[in-house]
Formats: C-alpha cells, structure tokens, sequence
C-alpha cells in the first residue's frame, strides 16, 4: 500500500487531527460570522435593551423607596440595595448571552447541520464528534464574549454598576468552569436534540424564561429559597442549570459576600465552585456517551440524515 | 379580494400546523403557557427580592409591571410569528421559492402565518391575568363600560405590531440567519422605550422623547387605564385623555400600514435584484 493511502491511527496523528477538526469547526464561527457584521448589532447592541429594562424595574423600586427613606442611612443602604440588584442584571444579562448561546447555536446545532445536510459529512469525517462539538463551542465562547462583554460594559458606564471584585482569580475560575459546565451541557443537548427531533426547536424556546427564572438570572438566586414551599424546589432545579450555581458565585465576588445582608446566597463560593466542575466532568461525560449512543444509532437506523423528522 | 381571504385562512392554518403539530394539543398548551408565566413569575421574583431587603412594598408599582408584562405577551410574539416567516420558510424548510411563485399575495400570506401565533398569545396573556388575579393579589378594576374601548385599542395595538413585523419582515428579504437576534432584541427595543414594565417617568429624560414617538407606549398606557383604573402612578401620559390616545393609535395604524408596505416591496425589490430570496446562510 502506497503511503498516503495507509490509515494512520497512532496517538500523535489522532490529537492532530481532533485539534484541527476543533480549530476548523471554529474558525467559520468567528470569520463567518466577521464577514456577516450586522451581527455586531443583533448580537452586541440589541440585546442590551432587554436588560436595560430590568435595570429600569430595579430604578423604579429604588426610586419609590427613597421616597420612603427618611434618614442618611436608610438612603444610602435603599443606593446599595439598589445597585447591587442592578449589578446581579448585568451580570446574568452576560449569562443569558452564554446561555442563548448555548441554546441556539450548541444544543440545536446539529438538528440544524442535519436540517441543511452537513451532517453526514460530518458523520463520515475521521475525526471525533466530540472535537466537532468542542470547535463549537470554543466558536461559539468567543462569539458570545462580544456580548457579554458588551453588556458588562454598558452596566458600568451606562447605568453606573460599582463592582468591587473580591478574589480576581476566583472569579476567572469560577467563570471558566461556568462556561465549560454550560457547553458541556449544550454538548450533551447537542445530541439528544437530534434525536427529539423536531421537538428540539420548541425545547430551546421553552428552556428560555423559565430557565432565566428558575437559575436566578436576573435576581439573586437566594431569593427562590426564600419563598416558602415551591421556591427551593425550583431553585435546586434551577441548579441544575450551571449558569445558575455561577451567577450566584460570581456575584458574590463581585459585589461581596454582605450585600443584600448576606442573606440571597446559596452557598458559599468555594462550595459552588466544587459543584460547578462535578456538573462539567458530569455533563462532558455524559456527552460523550450521547454522542456515542447516537453514532450506534445512525448506523442501526439509518435514518439519521432525513429532514423534517 | 376572494383570494387575499382564501391566502389569509390557508396561511393561518398552516402556520397553526407548524406550531402545534409537533406534540400532543395538552402539551402544546402547557408549552403556550409555561414560558409567559415563567417571564411573569420573574418580575415577581424580582418584587420579592427587592420588598425583602429593601422593606418597602408598592403594589400599585408591582400591578402596573405586572399588566404591562402579561400585555408585552402580544408584541414578543406577533412580531416575530411576523418577521420569522421569510427566514424560517427559506432556511429552515427551504419552501420559500415554492410558496413566492404561487400566485397569492405574499404579505397577505405573513399575515396569516402571524395569526396562529397571535391566537395563542391571546390564550397566553389571559392565563397570565388570571393567575396574576387569583394567586398574586394584582388588582383588575375593568368596568363593564370601559370593554368596548379595550377591545378597541386591542385592535389597534395589534394593528401596528403587525405592520412593524411586516416591516421588519421586508427587511429579513436581505439579512443572514438572525431571526433569534431580532427576536430578542427588536422586543427589548419596546420592553424599555414604552414603559412596559415601569413608568415612562423613569426613563431618563432625553429617552422619555423616544417612547413617545412609539405608538405602543399608548397602547400599553391605555390599556392600563382600563384594566387598572385608578391607580395612583404617575405614568408620564397623564396629560393625553382616551380619546386622544385612540386617535394617535388610529394615525399610528394607518402611517405605519403604509410604511410597512414601502418597506417590504422595497426588501424584496432588492433581494430578488441580488438573487437572495432563497438563500442559504450558516456558521
């Protein structure tokens, strides 16, 4: 057998294959996208108005209390209550970026590929699924941190946010294992979409408010527990949801473990940090066997690549 | 005009398959309900948070959010159960060619397609009401005289979001795959400039203009009015009776009808001139 026809499968040949497939999954994320700029305006601008109207609820409580607040003291602590409640916004507005992200371009992702017939291509490449689905979601990181940090932005300049960041460090860690929990998830989903099927379009939609809900993105999470009967079994099911565990975390780094009095939190950072990577070593796991699951599938079936099932 | 109707009802039907037929009609409701409740259920979240360590209640303030949200229902849905046919009929199902060559008019057929979606917001938004009224305390005070007007400007209101869609939609014609982001952000647009979820008052002063200028804002005030009549916010459009708010609302309906007729001959003008009625974008 002549050289290049020899299937090579040794380890070196295998990582450099997988790296490529990741960077080559990627790079139509961040140049396709670049070559398209309108999305500057739908991805970076736009969203930003939702969140600007929760930040204008939280300005109007914050302006009837002070017309309540009699003395110094009670004016300043309605000004930090207030802020920090504006702050908890637009740190789960940079979430929600992750999270959409997640939805729409991770988790449905390969229905979409299989609805535009990329994916039997994919299926019959060399490489691993799972580098195909890292290449999106590293694409997809990278897109999505335009916005997030878009809204990050826009919170401390536009609507005047004070964070006083705690333990910088902390806070990458917490942020970095966030996210790998979150695409992990949208790996997992990524492939069990394709198997729901036309169902997966309408599962994004819903996974939508009632997540932002449950997983506290727009207030602090603590608040479910809070509320007697129903509100902590939401919250642990909102929990599930890495995004959720994060935001609680992150903003207690960022606006200190004693606003809101220290009573909204879940748990404390480090314990959160432990439990946000057992649910990334979770979820990649259990991506991994979807993926494998729905390779066995495609080959037993065979009907993998039909559209509009 | 026999064909514009036969289009209408046919678009409408179909439009209600596509949305329905995927699932059991049971679980359709539910998905019709579960995600409004959710949005209505974060706002009361955020009432309890701030009353818990702010001490301070106002359930005036926390009713008018409270309509506004459940009202916001019709324009999140309308407008994109409007805007997203180009873009889901030519990525999506690839049928846009199909449908485009027949001999129908094409935005009598977005219209129809927005229907069925208005038809479960409908649904949506009086669940969200009743739920606010039974289990939240959130006071309705609508009089018997008051229903005619309401079902009036509920005509209205719906009348310039569907001329808004119509208009985005002509403008979809030449955009890539970005529905979702329009989705979101044309909404959010709304959701801050008309004093949806709180008086216009709050806005910053130089923005209060812009809220003004948006026909919405006088639909959401005026829906208010009615189904919360006496409430003692200061909602910025103290000055505007209701009849003069039902006369902007009817000029509003009629300049934005005609704007978004321009708009759409114009986006399809230019996207048949660039060949890009049925293209294809993905990353």
């Amino acid at each position: 057998m002549s050289a290049p026809t020899v299937r090579r499968s040794d380890l070196r040949f295998r990582i450099g294959l997988n790296l490529r497939a990741v960077l080559g999954r990627a790079y139509p994320r961040v140049i396709g996208a670049n070559r398209e700029p309108s999305w500057i305006i739908f991805e970076g601008i736009l969203p930003l108005l939702g969140i600007a109207a929760y930040v204008f609820i939280y300005q109007s409580f914050g302006t009837a209390a002070l017309a309540n607040a009699a003395d110094p003291a009670a004016v300043a602590q309605v000004l930090a209550n207030t802020n920090a409640l504006v702050a908890s916004v637009v740190l789960g507005g940079t979430m929600v970026a992750f999270w959409l992200n997640v939805l729409w371009s991770m988790a449905s992702q390969l229905y979409w590929e299989k609805e535009i017939g990329n994916l039997q291509l994919y299926m019959m490449a060399p490489m691993n699924r799972m580098a195909l689905l890292g290449g999106m979601a590293i694409g997809g990181m990278f897109m999505t941190s335009v916005r997030a940090i878009a809204t990050l932005v826009a919170g401390v300049v536009v609507f005047g946010v004070v964070f006083q960041i705690v333990d910088l460090w902390l806070l990458l860690a917490v942020f970095f294992v966030t996210l790998t929990a979150l695409y992990g998830l949208g790996m997992m989903f990524a492939s069990l979409y394709l198997l729901w099927g036309r169902e997966a379009w309408n599962l994004s939609a819903l996974m939508e408010e009632p997540i932002f809900f449950s997983s506290g993105f727009y207030f602090p999470m603590g608040g479910l527990f809070r509320i007697p009967g129903w509100g902590s079994a939401v919250a642990i099911a909102g929990s599930i949801i890495p995004a959720g565990l994060g935001l609680d975390a992150m903003r207690q780094l960022t606006l200190g473990p004693t606003a809101f009095g220290g009573q909204l939190w879940v748990f404390s950072v480090p314990v959160e940090l432990e439990l946000l990577v057992l649910l990334a070593v979770v979820f990649l796991i259990l991506a991994r066997y979807c993926l494998a699951y729905l390779e066995t599938l495609a080959k037993r079936e065979g009907k993998l690549t039909s559209r509009h099932q | 005009m026999n064909t514009y109707w036969s289009t209408f009802k046919t678009a409408a039907w179909l439009g209600w398959e596509m949305d329905s037929n995927w699932t059991e009609p049971w679980l359709f409701l539910v998905y019709s309900v579960i995600k409004p409740v959710a949005g209505a259920f974060i706002l009361v979240l955020m009432y309890f948070v701030f009353t818990k360590v702010g001490n301070v209640q106002s359930q005036a303030l926390f009713d008018f959010m409270y309509v506004g949200n459940a009202f916001f229902i019709f324009v999140g849905t309308t407008l994109f159960g409007t805007f997203q046919v180009i873009q889901s009929d030519r990525e999506w199902y690839q049928t846009i060619r199909y449908v485009y060559m027949s001999p129908i008019s094409f935005y009598v057929y977005i219209l129809g397609r927005a229907s069925s979606k208005i038809a479960v917001a409908t649904f949506a938004v009086a669940i969200t009401l009743i739920f606010g009224v039974l289990s939240l305390n959130v006071h309705l005070g609508l009089s018997l005289d008051a229903v005619p007007l309401l079902i009036g400007s509920l005509a209205l209101g719906l009348f310039v979001l569907l001329a808004i869609g119509v208009t985005l939609a002509g403008c979809t014609f030449l955009m890539a795959r970005h529905t979702q982001g329009l989705a979101e952000a044309i909404p959010g647009l709304f959701y801050v400039f008309c004093g949806v979820l709180f008086p216009l008052s709050i806005l910053p002063g130089w923005i209060q203009p812009v809220g003004r200028a948006i026909p919405l804002t006088y639909w959401f005030d005026i829906t208010r009015r009615l189904l919360l009549a006496g409430t003692p916010l200061d909602t910025g459009l103290a000055g505007y009776g209701d009849a003069q708010i039902m006369g902007l609302l009817l000029v509003s309906s009629v300049v934005f009808f005609l704007l978004s007729l321009g708009v759409f001959r114009l986006g399809e003008h230019l996207a048949r001139k660039a060949g890009k009625i049925d293209m294809l974008t993905s990353y």
